[in-house]
C-alpha cells in the first residue's frame, strides 16, 4: 500500500528518485538493543530489554502486546517523553540517522510536532477541557513555527475529517463526541507534517464503526503525506490489517516481527502462536467455532438425556417482552426531557445457551441486563423469567430470584470489594442466603476455586494482588457460588488482555457445557460474540434491529447497521486461510 | 520495497531484505509463561496490612506515634510523671513566680503552684475533651453523611441543608453564645464542653463521609453484592462504609488536634473549663496577667498544647499518605 504511492511519487518526478530511494535506504527510526529501566520504591525495573524494530520512511509498523509488555513504553522512548522515572539504560534510537536515545530536551523540542508526531491513546483526557479546539491546533502550529491563522487551524482540522471546521475550532472539547475528538488530536498531530507519527491505540476507546472510519482516515493521510506510522495496540487483527510490518513484544522484549501477513500465516514464536490462536477477531473463527461446537454438541446431548424423564428441553428461560426505559433527563427548572435508553425490545433466552446482545455504547445494552437483573425497573414490557413476571415479585421472591441469575461485570477492578479477601467475597453469596455452615461453605469456596482454575491459595489474597483475569475468574466464582441458572456477562471480557480473554471465555464455555448455564452476554465486540454466544440481539439507539442465530447473523446480515458491524471488525477483510487460523 | 530502490543500489537491496526479514527472538531468552498465573510467592497482604507496611516507614508516622502514645501515656497516668499535688489548694504563695527549683524544674506560677504539674495534670482534660469530641463528631457526622451520601435524593436535600446551616455557623461564636444558656453556665464540666463541640463540629465530617459514601456507593462490587441479595442498608454497612473509611479517619484526626485547640481556646476565655478544673487552657489564661514579669508559666503549658496538636494533625497526614493513594505526593 506505502509501497505504491512511494512507486507514484517516483514516477511523477525523475529528480525525486534518487532522493526517495535514498529515504528508503536508510531507515527513518531504528530502534536497537534497547532497554528502558524506570527506578520504583522496589529498585529498579527493566520495562523493555534487547527491543529493535526499524520504520523505513512511509512504512507503518505495528507494535502489538498484552498491556505491561513494554509497547507504550518503546513508543514514549523515541519521542522522549518517557515518565520521570523512567531511562533508556541501553541501546539506540536512530532516528534519521540521528540517535536520540538521550538526546537534550532541546533537541528533542526541535523533533517534537515537526519531525515526531504523537496521537495519544484517550481521547477523552488528552484535550484540554478548557480551551477551544481551534486554539489547541493553533497551539501546536505556533510551537513549531507554521502559520496559525483561523484559516490554517480550518485547514488542519478538516484534513482530519471533521466537517465544517471553521466552526468546529471555536467549539470546546465537551461539544465533540469520542470520535470526533480524536480526529482532532489526530489533526494536531499531523498539523506539522511530520514525517513519523506515533499513534498509540488511538482507537481503543471508540467503538468499532467509528473506530474504522478514524483509522480509514488516519491511513489515507499519512499515505497522501508520505507519513510513517508507529501503532501501538493490543489487537493483532487491527495491527495486521493496518501495518505493513508487525512487531510483536512480549514481558519487555520482542519475540517476534516481520511482514504482517507473513507473521500472521506462520507465526513462529509459541508467544506469537498463541496470540494468532486467540485472536478474537473473525480471522480465527474457525478453530474456535470447532471447539464452540465440540462443547455444543455434549451439551445437546444431555438434555437429551433428560428429555426421557421430563418436558422441556430448551424452553425459554427468559423472556424479553416489549420492554422499555425511560429517562427523565433534568433541562433545567422542573422541566425534564424523556431519554428512551431502551424502545420497545423483545427477544429469549433459551436454557442452556448463550444469547449475545450487540451494540454500541448508548445503544442501551447494558439498561436491559440491568432491568433482567432486577436492578432497574422497566417503564414499560414484561420480563418473565422461568414462568413468572418478575415485576411482580415480592421483596421475599426478589431474594430467591437473585439465587438463580447472577451478574458478572465489565470491571475486574471494580467488582470485587477491595476491604474483602476472596474467600470472603465467594462466601459473601452463601452466608447472604444462610447457605450451610462455616465448614461446608469453605469446602464450596474451595471447589469454587477449582472450577474457575484458581489455586485454593488464592483464598487468603486479596483482589489488589490479583490481576484483572483472575479478579474476572473470582467474580465468576462468586457468581457460581449460589449455582444460578443464568448468568448475565455485561462485558465480562472487554477489559481482559486478548491471551486472558480467551482463557475466560473458554472458561465460560466449559462452564456452561459442565453445569448447564444460560448466559446473557452483553458486549461490544462482535469477534467475541462468534465466539461464545449461540443467539445474537443487535441493538443500536435502544431498538432491537436484528436478531437470529449467531451463524445467520454473521453470514447473512440483514441490516446495514449490523453489516457496518460486522465490517469494522479489525482483521475481518484479511480473510486467512482457515486451516493457518 | 519499490523494484527502483533495489536496482539502484545493490546494499539497499540488502538492507531491504534484512529490513523485511523475519525475526524470532530465541525462545531461550524469551520464555513463555503460563497465562495469568497467580503469584503465590508473597504472602497474602490485605489494604489496611498494606497501608501498616507503608506507614511502619514514615517518619512522619514514627515521631507522632512515639509523642501521642506520650500523651496518652501522661493522660492516663499523670501521677508517674509528677509526684507534686498541682491543686490550687496546695500551691503556696511563698513561692509566686519563683524560677526553677530542685524539684520544680519549670518554676512557679504566679499563685505559687509548680508549673511543671500542673502541665502534667492538665493533659488529661485536654485530651479528653479532643477525643471524646472527636468520638461524637464521628458518630453523628458519620451517621448523617453515611444516611445522606448512599440513600440521595430528598434525605440528602434535607439532610446536606441543615448539615450547611451548621456549617455556617463558627465553632467558636456558636460555643460563646451556648455557653450562656443557663443549662451549660451552672453545669461546666469536661462534658458540657464536648457536647458543644460536638454540636458545631459535626458537619465537616458529615460533608467528608458523604463525599466518600458517594464515591463508592455506585461502585460494581456494591451492585455485584446488591444482586447477590444483599439488602440496601446490608450493602452500605459491609461495603460502602469499610471503604469509604480512610478519608473520614484522616480528617478525624487532623480534627482532634483542632478541638484540643479549640476547648483552650474556650477556657482561655473564660467560657469553656471552669478554673476549678486544670486544663492548658485555663493555665494559660491565668500566666497572661504575668506576661511580662514571668513569662515561663504561659509559655509551659502552651509548648505542650502545641505540641500535642502537632502531632495529630502530623499522624493525619502520614494517614492521608498511606491510606489514601490518590492524595500520596509522587
Amino acid at each position: 500500500m506505502k509501497g505504491d504511492t512511494l512507486n507514484a511519487s517516483v514516477e511523477i518526478q525523475e529528480a525525486e528518485i534518487q532522493e526517495a530511494g535514498f529515504a528508503a535506504v536508510r531507515p527513518l527510526l531504528e530502534i536497537k538493543d534497547l532497554a528502558i529501566t524506570f527506578a520504583t520504591s522496589n529498585g529498579a525495573v527493566q520495562a523493555v530489554r534487547n527491543a529493535h524494530l526499524t520504520i523505513m520512511p512511509g512504512e507503518t509498523v505495528a507494535i502489538v502486546g498484552e498491556s505491561g509488555s513494554g509497547k507504550s513504553t518503546t513508543a514514549l522512548a523515541a519521542i522522549g517523553l518517557l515518565p520521570g522515572n523512567g531511562r533508556v539504560s541501553a541501546g539506540q534510537i536512530l532516528f534519521d540517522g540521528e540517535d536520540i536515545a538521550n538526546a537534550g530536551e532541546k533537541r528533542m523540542i526541535e523533533l517534537r510536532g515537526n519531525s515526531i508526531g504523537m496521537v495519544p491513546q484517550d481521547p477523552m483526557s488528552n484535550l484540554n477541557p478548557v480551551w477551544k479546539i481551534g486554539d489547541q491546533v493553533k497551539e501546536t502550529l505556533k510551537a513549531n513555527g507554521l502559520p496559525s491563522g483561523p484559516d490554517d487551524v480550518a485547514t488542519v482540522l478538516s484534513q482530519a475529517g471533521l466537517p465544517d471546521a471553521a466552526r468546529r475550532a471555536k467549539q470546546y472539547p465537551h461539544e465533540f463526541s469520542g470520535g470526533m475528538r480524536q480526529r482532532a488530536l489526530i489533526a494536531i498531530g499531523l498539523s506539522c507534517q511530520p514525517r513519523l507519527l506515533i499513534a498509540d491505540e488511538p482507537t481503543s476507546a471508540l467503538d468499532v464503526t467509528v473506530q474504522r472510519q478514524i483509522l480509514d482516515h488516519l491511513d489515507k493521510m499519512t499515505t497522501e503525506l508520505g507519513t510513517a506510522v508507529l501503532l501501538i495496540t493490543h489487537d493483532l487483527g487491527l495491527a495486521a490489517e493496518r501495518a505493513d510490518k508487525v512487531v510483536v513484544m512480549y514481558r519487555g522484549q520482542v519475540v517476534e516481527s516481520g511482514p504482517s501477513l507473513e507473521l500472521l500465516q506462520n507465526p513462529q514464536h509459541p508467544y506469537t502462536q498463541r496470540l494468532v490462536a486467540s485472536a478474537p477477531s473473525l480471522a480465527s473463527r474457525r478453530i474456535q467455532v470447532a471447539k464452540e461446537l465440540g462443547v455444543e454438541s455434549d451439551e445437546l446431548l444431555a438434555p437429551a438425556d433428560a428429555t426421557a424423564a421430563g418436558p422441556a428441553v430448551a424452553e425459554d428461560v427468559l423472556q424479553i417482552q416489549n420492554l422499555s426505559k425511560v429517562f427523565k433527563l433534568r433541562s433545567g427548572f422542573g422541566k425534564s426531557t424523556d431519554f428512551s435508553a431502551v424502545d420497545d425490545v423483545s427477544f429469549s433466552v433459551k436454557r442452556g445457551t448463550t444469547t449475545a446482545i450487540v451494540g454500541e455504547s448508548g445503544s442501551g445494552k447494558s439498561t436491559v441486563a440491568q432491568m433482567v437483573l432486577n436492578l432497574l425497573t422497566p417503564t414499560s414490557g414484561k420480563i418473565i423469567f422461568d414462568g413468572v413476571d418478575t415485576s411482580t415479585l415480592n421483596s421475599r421472591e426478589i431474594f430467591a430470584f437473585r439465587r438463580r441469575v447472577q451478574p458478572i461485570f465489565q470491571d475486574p477492578y471494580g467488582s470485587l470489594d477491595p476491604m474483602y479477601n476472596i474467600f470472603r467475597t465467594i462466601e459473601e453469596p452463601l452466608r447472604t442466603h444462610k447457605i450451610g455452615d462455616k465448614a461446608s461453605r469453605e469446602k464450596k469456596v474451595r471447589e469454587l476455586l477449582d472450577q474457575v482454575s484458581l489455586p485454593q491459595s488464592t483464598m487468603q489474597r486479596y483482589p489488589n494482588e490479583l490481576s484483572g483475569g483472575q479478579r474476572q475468574r473470582v467474580a465468576i466464582a462468586r457468581a457460581l457460588a449460589l449455582d444460578p441458572e443464568v448468568i448475565i456477562c455485561d462485558e465480562a471480557v472487554s477489559a481482559l488482555d486478548v491471551l486472558v480473554q480467551a482463557q475466560v471465555l473458554n472458561l465460560l464455555a466449559e462452564l456452561q457445557s459442565r453445569l448447564g448455564l444460560t448466559y446473557l452476554f452483553i458486549t461490544h465486540d462482535l469477534a467475541v460474540v462468534r465466539q461464545i454466544a449461540d443467539h445474537v440481539c443487535v441493538m443500536e439507539q435502544g431498538k432491537l434491529v436484528e436478531t437470529g442465530s449467531t451463524d445467520d447473523v454473521f453470514d447473512a446480515p440483514q441490516q446495514d447497521y449490523t453489516k457496518a458491524l460486522l465490517n469494522a471488525i479489525p482483521g475481518a477483510r484479511l480473510m486467512l486461510p482457515p486451516e493457518v487460523a | 520495497m519499490t523494484p527502483d530502490v533495489n536496482d539502484s543500489k545493490h546494499s539497499a537491496a540488502a538492507i531491504a531484505e534484512r529490513h523485511n526479514e523475519h525475526f524470532v527472538a530465541d525462545l531461550a531468552e524469551t520464555p513463555l509463561q503460563a497465562t495469568d498465573r497467580v503469584k503465590e510467592d508473597k504472602a497474602p497482604l490485605s489494604l489496611w496490612g498494606e497501608a501498616w507496611r507503608n506507614l511502619r516507614k514514615q517518619p512522619l508516622f514514627l515521631i507522632s506515634a512515639v509523642l501521642i502514645l506520650a500523651v496518652a501515656a501522661v493522660s492516663l497516668f499523670p501521677g508517674l510523671f509528677s509526684g507534686i499535688d498541682p491543686s490550687s489548694e496546695a500551691c503556696q504563695l511563698a513561692n509566686s513566680d519563683a524560677g526553677p527549683a530542685d524539684g520544680h524544674p519549670l518554676g512557679f506560677t504566679q499563685q505559687g503552684c509548680d508549673v511543671y504539674a500542673r502541665v502534667i495534670f492538665g493533659t488529661r482534660s485536654s485530651v479528653t475533651v479532643g477525643l471524646f469530641t472527636t468520638l461524637g463528631v464521628l458518630l453523628i457526622g458519620g451517621v448523617m453523611g453515611a444516611v445522606a451520601g448512599y440513600y440521595g435524593g430528598w434525605v440528602d436535600a434535607i439532610l446536606a441543608r441543615i448539615n450547611d446551616i451548621f456549617f455556617a455557623l463558627p465553632l467558636i461564636l456558636g460555643a460563646i453564645v451556648l455557653m450562656q444558656l443557663p443549662m451549660f453556665r451552672t453545669n461546666r464540666t469536661v462534658w458540657t464542653l464536648v457536647v458543644i463541640l460536638v454540636t458545631f463540629g459535626w458537619p465537616q465530617i458529615a460533608r467528608i463521609t458523604r463525599g466518600a459514601v458517594i464515591e463508592v456507593r455506585n461502585a460494581d462490587f456494591v451492585t455485584a453484592a446488591r444482586s447477590l441479595g444483599v439488602s440496601k442498608f446490608g450493602a452500605l454497612m459491609r461495603h460502602v462504609m469499610p471503604n469509604s473509611l480512610a478519608p473520614i479517619i484522616v480528617v478525624a484526626t487532623i480534627s482532634l488536634g483542632t478541638f484540643i485547640v479549640a476547648e483552650s481556646t474556650l477556657s482561655f476565655l473564660g467560657i469553656g473549663l471552669p478554673p476549678s478544673v486544670m486544663s492548658w487552657g485555663n493555665d494559660i489564661q491565668a500566666a497572661q496577667a504575668s506576661l511580662r514579669s514571668n513569662p515561663m508559666p504561659l509559655l509551659y503549658p502552651a509548648i505542650a498544647l502545641s505540641i500535642t496538636v502537632l502531632s495529630f494533625i502530623m499522624l493525619g497526614d502520614a494517614l492521608r499518605d498511606a491510606l489514601d493513594p490518590k492524595a500520596r505526593k509522587r
